[in-house]
């Protein structure tokens, strides 16, 4: 499976969310390959992508995708990713 | 995982922002003290806060500004600035902000272990209210696990 994490530079909320989500698989015990771009990249870092997670800003600019997006509002809150994590998995 | 450099220079208490910008500015003022960043680098935050909206608040109360890697930036390096008065980014769920983490980054790839050493620190949901707190530099310094320069 591969999960794709999109802020605006590919840098800071990007890497932020790539972090958290692999620490909320681990606790979930699910495996995946978490990537994290910027969001002009998306529609090639994505292509093949199962889950793609962000914040509500970018959700426009990602446009029609097959992957799921999953809109993350605290992204330190592991709870919150494992469990919308959990719920589009499960 | 090495957590960008944080001295005392890079540290701002209790800064009086009036908007969004200026808390911006400040963050990267801090910055170019501790000799992360050039000038132009807080310019390029801000813009990316114009273009993309104000995503940056990543968490209640906490805003991670920075731009990409590029000629602005010198080194890895993180600034810390806390408000006096909070201040709205404009974010539905996360403002308004008391924390702005400012983050310069060298090159591209290089920066996931830096990144994750801060998702560390805040994955403790207190550091965000004992950051806004602290008084004093060494304070701050102690809550992000840097040893007092």
């Amino acid at each position: 499976m591969k999960i794709v994490t999109i802020c605006g530079a590919g840098i800071g909320s990007s890497g932020v969310l790539k972090v958290n989500a692999e620490r909320a698989l681990r606790a979930l015990d699910l495996e995946a390959s978490v990537v994290a771009a910027d969001v002009s990249t998306v529609r090639v870092v994505a292509a093949d992508a199962q889950i793609i997670l962000t914040t509500q800003e970018f959700v426009e600019d990602i446009g029609k995708t097959n992957a799921d997006v999953i809109v993350i509002v605290n992204l330190f809150d592991t709870s919150e990713l494992k469990q919308k994590l959990e719920d589009a998995l499960g | 995982m090495q957590l960008p450099a944080l001295p005392e220079s890079a540290i701002d208490i209790g800064a009086f922002a009036a908007d969004w910008r200026t808390a911006v500015a400040l963050s990267g003022e801090a910055l170019v003290r501790s000799g992360a960043a050039k000038p132009g680098y807080a310019a390029e935050m801000i813009r990316m806060i114009e273009d993309h909206g104000p995503y940056v608040v990543i968490a209640p109360g906490l805003a991670l500004a920075h731009a990409r890697p590029g000629p602005q930036v010198i080194a890895n390096g993180l600034s810390i600035v806390t408000l006096s008065e909070p201040v709205r980014f404009g974010h539905a769920h996360n403002d308004p902000v008391r924390v702005v983490l400012g983050l310069a980054i060298a090159e591209g790839g290089a920066h996931l272990a830096a990144v994750a050493a801060v998702a560390n620190i805040f994955n403790d949901s207190s550091a965000i209210d004992r950051l806004a707190e602290a008084t004093t530099a060494a304070e701050v310094q102690e809550i992000m696990g840097v040893t007092p320069s």
